[in-house]
């Protein structure tokens, strides 16, 4: 957690110095250490407030900031536009959702599944999807969710229209139950922190520097020998896979699975939220779902007609600042 | 039976894809020509249609409500155009999206805080309610006829407009080389203020001809906006004639199959499987379709760029 790219091995055999370069994203500790502080000490300050219903939201938001980030792995630093990301939360939702139908209530069982569900599914569609680019890419991964909502809309043995209502939050075992909101703010907590540092890992190594070497000049880097197509299949896959992960945790903390999860909307929010929070930012996806979620959250209480409110607000930023927030927190810095 | 059965669905498949013509339409020339993503042509068509129905109920007539809400739509896309969307076409995709995006929210709540969250009620005109038999023992409601009618005209008109005129001379210049175009001395603020109000004109169209046959609320314009993305890039963005193609395609695809599918479900299957997966099964084809051509042709049936 405590790394810096000064300290990160060269990856890259070309004998250019280590020195952190616009591919390197480092993790600064005076950012990530408050960051991750406030998060830890937001259930007891809660509770102290008597205000129990932020743990849940803080909760909601964190699963959509997990969402985001994985989306903005592929959008941002692979330069694939996925209009298609939903799916892959929706298939780790029912992944959990159907298991419970079928009896399996443990944690260790149905999560992995869900991620493995959702990781088979994203590699069947970018396989497909990756030979074509541009806008034919963002409609083609638009076609794979449309039809697997269609598919979970007719499949009655699955809920079908009316989706799934789970019988609870999944068993972890050893005590620790997660019907607790606490304790599931906690594991969720946990789990963002573990991917959002590995993916910051990742971006830092070979793989990633790679990755965005090829948004940069995908013809000159399949000119000096990478396999493009390999390097992107293998981002769009892990990406769906924590995508997936994404969509277990939703489950839980609804106890709810439907179709709606899998709607167009839904990618097109978690595009909204990694160009609103700054596309190809280390902190994008968190930033975007934080600011996103707790707008609608504060607007909403404020008026019924918040969702112009919002739009304004959006269109603020689209005009004022063109490397969404996270661009304004670090002008003249970041990527070129 | 069956010979009615197809030649009704051939005809309401027709109109649907003529509808999604005129949305295709704009959408296609404003990407085409603008290189930009605009998620707020939907709502243009939903203002459309809730000012046609507004402008109807003040005069008591369809016909002076569907101009003067034409009239107004285009006027609303001009100064849309004018005010913002100009701002973003030098941006990338994306901040193009979360713009349009912004706009389509506001939109959404606009019409909601002037019309109210409950849908309002368009009426066919009293003379076309009823239905006309177009062959002996066939009757099809004349409403429908109409809008295949309207449909058929505003494309006749727009072909004649982009292939015949100087404006449409521009237009195809700006779609197929938008460098070389500028270049040329094409006045372009001018050039895509008028494109933008066209598209708005053409949503608003069918917006209104649709209204009394889906219900005109809020949400009505994302639905239908997929559609009309779905169809230009079957088509080809940026081609006129890939868009009137495509929409045919799409709305004879996607009517057939409504119909089709569950009557062969419950054929095969039985009614439960019918009722259930059948219609759902249907939504998919016209994805599967996209997913297809794209697969075979991944720039579209009719590619306008060179």
């Amino acid at each position: 957690m405590t790394t810096t790219t000064a300290s990160t091995p060269a990856a890259s055999p070309a004998p250019r110095p280590p020195a952190p370069g616009l591919l390197d994203h480092a993790l600064r500790l005076r950012w990530a250490g408050p960051v991750l502080l406030a998060l830890a000490a937001l259930p007891p300050l809660a509770a102290a407030l008597g205000e129990d219903f932020y743990i849940g939201l803080a909760t909601r938001i964190l699963i959509f900031a997990l969402a985001a980030t994985s989306l903005n792995l592929i959008l941002g630093f692979g330069g694939m536009v996925s209009f298609g990301h939903a799916a892959f939360v929706g298939t780790g939702a029912y992944a959990v959702g159907i298991l419970m139908q079928q009896g399996v209530m443990s944690a260790w069982i149905a999560w992995p599944a869900a991620v493995l569900a959702s990781a088979l599914f994203a590699l069947l569609v970018g396989a497909i999807s990756l030979r074509t680019r541009g806008v034919y890419f963002i409609m083609i991964t638009l076609a794979f969710a449309q039809m697997l909502y269609y598919l979970m809309v007719s499949v009655k043995a699955w809920g079908g229209e009316d989706g799934l209502t789970l019988p609870g939050r999944s068993v972890l075992g050893g005590g620790f139950d997660l019907a607790s909101d606490t304790r599931f703010y906690y594991v969720v907590l946990a789990l963002f922190a573990l991917c959002f540092v590995g993916i910051q890992r990742l971006l830092n190594a070979r793989f990633g520097h790679v990755l965005q070497a090829i948004r940069e000049n995908e013809t000159r880097m399949g000119a000096i020998g990478f396999r493009v197509y390999r390097y992107q299949l293998a981002a769009f896959t892990l990406a769906g896979a924590m995508a997936g992960l994404a969509g277990a945790l939703l489950a839980n903390q609804s106890s709810f699975v439907s179709p709606s999860l899998l709607q167009w909307n839904q990618s097109g929010l978690l595009m909204v939220m990694v160009i609103l929070g700054g596309v190809g930012h280390l902190w994008g996806g968190f930033i975007g779902a934080v600011v996103f979620l707790l707008l609608e959250e504060l607007l909403s209480a404020y008026t019924i007609h918040w969702q112009f409110i919002l739009g304004a607000l959006l269109l603020l930023v689209v005009l004022a600042a063109p490397r969404g927030l996270a661009g304004l927190l670090r002008r003249g810095g970041g990527r070129a | 039976m069956t010979g009615v059965l197809v030649l009704e669905q051939s005809l309401n498949g027709l109109q649907f894809g003529l509808m999604l013509f005129l949305l295709a339409a704009g959408l296609t020339l404003v990407f085409g020509i603008m290189d930009m993503i605009n998620l707020a042509h939907g709502s243009l068509y939903m203002v459309g249609a809730y000012l046609i129905a507004t402008a109807a109920a003040a005069t008591d007539s369809f016909w002076i409500g569907l101009a003067a809400g034409v009239a107004g739509t285009a006027l609303l896309g001009m100064l849309l155009e004018v005010t913002v969307l100009r701002r973003l076409y030098q941006r990338d995709h994306l901040s193009q999206v979360l713009g349009t995006f912004a706009i389509l929210l506001m939109a959404n709540e606009g019409v909601r805080m002037l019309w109210g969250a409950q849908p309002i009620a368009l009426n066919p005109p009293a003379s076309l309610a009823g239905p006309v038999e177009l062959l002996p023992g066939f009757f099809y409601p004349a409403y429908r006829l109409l809008i295949i009618g309207v449909g058929l005209g505003v494309a006749l008109l727009l072909y004649v407009l982009v292939t015949r005129t100087r404006l449409g001379m521009q237009v195809r210049a700006g779609a197929s080389n938008r460098e070389m175009a500028l270049a040329m001395g094409t006045n372009v603020r001018r050039l895509f203020t008028a494109v933008f109000g066209l598209g708005a004109a053409l949503c608003a169209v069918a917006g209104g001809m649709l209204g009394p046959l889906l219900a005109v609320q809020v949400g009505m314009g994302e639905s239908i906006l997929i559609l009309a993305f779905v169809v230009i890039v079957i088509g080809g963005i940026g081609s006129i004639r890939g868009a009137l193609f495509g929409a045919l395609l799409v709305g004879v695809v996607d009517t057939a199959g409504r119909t089709l599918i569950p009557l062969a479900f419950g054929h095969w299957l039985g009614p439960e499987a019918a009722s259930g997966a059948g219609p759902a099964v249907a939504s998919m084809l016209i994805y599967l379709l996209m997913a297809g051509v794209l697969f075979w042709k991944p720039r579209g049936l009719f590619p306008a760029h060179g």
